[in-house]
């Protein structure tokens, strides 16, 4: 077996991967990144709205700070996030934003002057102040205080991912496509690499590195109706997994973005809404307005979905032939915006359902969309458990999201992280040992060899597709918008029964090569494993929180619940196991949202006594020490000169 | 409606010793607002499990899906087959190197020309994570962006005849990508830098203007203009 070694393996060639390899590189460190694509064909090409950083330079986001940033986002996660993190990120975001600016993205920038904009779905006129003309500027986006989105028209992720692989030529760091990792390489407290397989020719190779990244982006595709990518079918988080000793956290929390086009689930911005699109109904009416006065279209993304589904639920959906959806009217913003700020949604209508927004009405309804939940790891990046591997990006929980992560949040995560984490992992890797353990590397592609030999040879009877599309259906049915103790415990018997399945799939061919169902077949295990964990995490938690509604549950239980899932799969167990830690220090105490309208139970013990907690109750579930305390970026109730200057 | 589609597929696998290239025939009925996405998956699923093609976004954004659709080069995601007669003929893009069917390797060739053309910004400063942001007027940022919008599909190199007879060519991709470095005030490359790496055969010169990149770009970038931007400033440069 071909042996590759190298400083730094960095699974995932999107953002964040890309991030942390500059900063790994920039050390002199030999970096190498591996991708299940060409990186530019990463998913974080297609984001297209943009990303949340308080520059504050449009009059629309005047008086904006890190702080209205860290508000609005731990808000948005309902109180579910790691304040701490939430924090490090807001802080740093405008720093990564100028950085991607001097690295060569074309960002949108102020002009100055009189501007036709939409403002609650009302015309208006701003006026851009001269003296900031130039500098970058930014759209509304949800659950937002402020205009925070920089943005590059409708394609930011394509313009952000292409400056950061131009970097990445610069810096000369090879990127292996088409190759996938399907086993980390680890002993029981450090993980040396991968076992990786080819997707040209079918090779198994080993990676071996100082330190493993993973940064594979989301699992999405697992509900099968997504606006995600093909590609994104969680086997990052199954390397993960895998290892029965890594937990995953928040698997549950999973993200509905209001507005998939029907059919088809590709997703249209929500720089829809931003720029001032409303959401109509079978009669044409504005709905919104009357759920949530104050935010409207523009509440956080779990409020608009639910919105949206309970009105359908009322009556007031669209039927067609792909199930009932609801409108979003974009016509008023005219033919000049939908073709310049807005164009890739225009292309998208046009091309894939011939509807004109100029003119039309576009179909739409919730639709999953980002994995909160993900390998968790400490705030330096670290993976719980096991040395030398580190997650960030969408894979990774982080935990900056919670339970809800507002729009334009999370491709600013990927950069911010990969600052961040990025220099964690170089100094990790300065320090570690390069362990060359051939013996060890052979035993885990062993492993994946005879999986290989028993799908293609074995007796097994099952189909991988259909499995897939089970698995899809179940998650989609149950653990979606809405869910019920009933459901969910309907979805656990099933998956369950698929799991067992997946040890019994057959591959109809042996052709040599890319092979793509002996790919997928590879990955149905990973899949199906996260769907039960997810649909098991969604069953036992017993509250509402964010994108985790429960009817029999609705209200938000601080006293139960403000706590983050983690779970494991021990190696050849039957079932997972689930523990709770909680979510970090609070400095914001939990309260009202200000949209949603949810009811709570207030917490039992006070901040001070809860906030004592977090450091050793999370370490006993194997977190990794930071290199600084917990809370040294966490300054003290800054939010409190704006919350009370405001009011 | 109603309609039995056949698709003559293009079938290759190069890692398969002995495996003659030959065209295979697959019958599939045609459903409502199908597009080749999910009418090559159903072929792939239900007939033939060892098919390739490459997928990632399947929203018209990622360029991994073009291949020659009738003998013309385009994303696959985005052509419904209500747009297509009943016949299908699907080949690789030529030009780049076949992985196997419908899959060929524009990544490589990709990397390859953004490392020739030094696609990243040249420049002296360092980043300061203290300073405020450099100005740019908002015209300028959306005329990079309109050639940033490539998406690296390969359709323009795959519908260019320079290309066929000259491989060393860096196609209308890649006088777009020297257009929109040249357009930005941020890279400091002077004139001598860009002259010696457009005015060659690789580059404009090899270029004979018939424009077909241009008709096929599923991305309607501003290909026209932006070479007779890079003419007209070859030709200044060259008179200095
Ligand atoms: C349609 C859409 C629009 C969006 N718009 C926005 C937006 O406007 N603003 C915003 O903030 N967020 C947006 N998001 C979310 C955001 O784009 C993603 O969360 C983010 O880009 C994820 O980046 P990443 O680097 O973590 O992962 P990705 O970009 O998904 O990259 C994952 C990488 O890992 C590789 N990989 C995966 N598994 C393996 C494996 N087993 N072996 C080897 N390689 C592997 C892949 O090839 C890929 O290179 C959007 C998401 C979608 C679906
Ligand atoms: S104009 Fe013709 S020769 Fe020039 S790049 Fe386009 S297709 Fe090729
Ligand atoms: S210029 Fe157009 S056709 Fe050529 S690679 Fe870019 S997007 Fe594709
Ligand atoms: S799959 Fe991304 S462009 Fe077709």
């Amino acid at each position: 077996m071909r042996v590759i070694t190298s400083d730094v393996l960095i699974i995932g060639a999107g953002l964040a991967g890309e991030r942390t390899a500059i900063a790994c590189a920039k050390e002199g460190l030999d970096t190498m990144i591996l991708s299940l694509v060409p990186s530019r064909r990463s998913h974080s090409s297609a984001a297209q709205g943009g990303m949340q950083a308080s520059l504050g330079n449009s009059v629309m986001g005047k008086g904006d700070n890190p702080t209205v940033h860290w508000l609005d986002t731990v808000k948005g996660s309902d109180w579910g996030c790691d304040q701490e993190v939430a924090r490090i990120f807001a802080d740093n975001a405008p720093i990564a934003m100028r950085e991607m600016a001097h690295f060569g993205v074309p960002w949108n920038r102020v002009k100055g002057g009189k501007q036709q904009v939409f403002i609650k779905g009302k015309k208006a006129t701003i006026e851009e102040d001269h003296a900031t003309e130039g500098l970058i500027t930014a759209r509304a986006f949800g659950g937002t205080a402020k205009w925070r989105t920089c943005y590059t028209a409708d394609g930011t992720g394509h313009t952000v991912l292409y400056t950061m692989d131009n970097m990445v030529l610069q810096l000369g760091i090879p990127v292996h496509d088409r190759m996938e990792a399907l086993r980390l390489i680890h002993h029981d407290s450090r993980c040396i690499g991968a076992v990786v397989r080819s997707l040209r020719d079918g090779e198994l190779r080993a990676y071996i590195a100082k330190a493993t990244v993973i940064a594979t982006g989301g699992y999405g595709r697992i509900y099968g109706e997504s606006t995600n990518a093909v590609i994104n079918e969680g086997s990052g988080s199954w390397l993960a997994l895998q290892t029965g000793i890594v937990p995953l956290g928040n698997m549950e929390a999973v993200q509905v973005h209001p507005t998939g086009i029907v059919p088809t689930d590709i997703l249209v911005t929500e720089g829809c809404r931003g720029d001032g699109g409303l959401l109509l109904d079978v009669d044409e009416y504005r709905f919104m307005p009357d759920y949530e006065p104050e935010k409207m279209e523009l509440a956080s993304r779990d409020v608009v979905s639910r919105r949206m589904k309970e009105h359908i639920l009322k009556g007031k959906g669209v039927q067609s032939d792909y199930g009932e959806h609801l409108w979003l009217d974009l016509r008023h913003l005219g033919e000049r915006h939908l073709t310049t700020k807005l164009r890739e949604v225009y292309d998208i209508c046009m091309y894939f359902i011939g509807v004109n927004p100029i003119t039309e009405l576009v179909p739409v309804r919730p639709t999953q969309h980002y994995s909160m939940g993900g390998i968790r790891v400490n705030k330096d990046g670290q993976a719980y458990n096991l040395k030398g591997l580190f997650a960030l990006g969408e894979a990774a929980c982080w935990d900056m999201h919670g339970f809800n992560r507002l729009g334009g949040n999370s491709l600013a995560e990927t950069v911010v992280a990969g600052m961040i984490v990025g220099k964690q992992v170089a100094k990790y890797s300065k320090k570690a040992e390069l362990n060359i353990e051939v013996t060890l590397a052979e035993e885990t592609a062993h492993i994946e060899r005879q999986k290989i030999d028993k799908l293609v040879n074995g007796t097994g009877k099952e189909n991988v597709y259909q499995l897939r599309d089970e698995i899809g259906r179940l998650l989609t049915k149950y653990v979606h918008i809405f869910r019920t103790g009933e459901g969910l415990q309907t979805a656990t018997a099933e998956l369950k029964k698929i799991v067992a399945r997946t040890g019994d799939v057959k591959v109809r061919t042996s052709a040599p090569g890319m092979n793509p169902e002996l790919s997928i077949a590879l990955r149905i295990e990973g899949m199906a494993k996260q769907a039960y964990v997810i649909a098991k995490g969604a069953l036992d938690r017993t509250e509402s929180r964010g994108a985790h509604f429960r009817e029999d549950y609705p209200a938000r239980n601080d006293a139960n619940w403000l706590n983050r899932t983690l779970v494991r799969w021990p190696v050849a167990a039957e079932e997972p196991q689930f523990e709770y830690e909680p979510v970090g220090l609070l400095d914001l105490p939990p309260g009202d949202r200000g949209y949603g309208g949810g009811q709570m139970i207030a917490m039992e013990i006070s901040i001070a006594d809860y906030n004592r907690k977090v450091d050793s109750e999370q370490s006993v579930k194997g977190r990794l020490e930071p290199s600084e305390p917990t809370g040294a970026k966490l300054p003290k109730e800054a939010w409190r000169a704006e919350l009370e200057g405001k009011e | 409606m109603g309609r039995t589609l056949t698709f003559k597929i293009f079938r290759y696998n190069p890692t398969l010793e002995n495996d003659q290239a030959h065209i295979e025939a697959y019958r599939l009925e045609e459903l409502p607002r199908l597009n080749l996405f999910s009418a090559l998956n159903m072929i792939r699923e239900q007939q033939a499990p060892d098919l390739m093609f490459d997928f990632v976004c399947r929203a018209g954004i990622c360029g991994s899906c073009a291949m020659m659709i009738n003998g013309r080069p385009t994303l696959a995601c985005r052509t419904l087959t209500s747009d297509l007669p009943d016949t299908i003929e699907l080949f690789p893009l030529p030009f780049f190197k076949l992985l196997g069917d419908l899959s060929v390797d524009t990544g490589v060739w990709f990397r390859a020309m953004g490392e020739h053309l030094e696609s990243w910004i040249h420049t002296q400063k360092e980043f300061n994570p203290e300073a405020q942001e450099e100005r740019m007027d908002n015209e300028t940022a959306i005329k990079i962006y309109d050639s940033e919008r490539c998406i690296e599909c390969g359709c323009c190199i795959a519908g260019c005849a320079t290309a066929q007879v000259y491989p060393d060519f860096i196609g209308a991709a890649g006088l777009n990508r020297i257009g929109r470095f040249l357009f930005d005030p941020r890279d400091e490359r002077g004139d001598q830098e860009w002259f010696e790496l457009v005015s060659t055969d690789e580059g404009i010169f090899g270029c004979i203007g018939m424009m077909a990149c241009d008709d096929v770009c599923p991305k309607d970038l501003p290909l026209l203009e932006v070479f007779s931007y890079i003419r007209r400033k070859v030709t200044a440069m060259a008179v200095k």
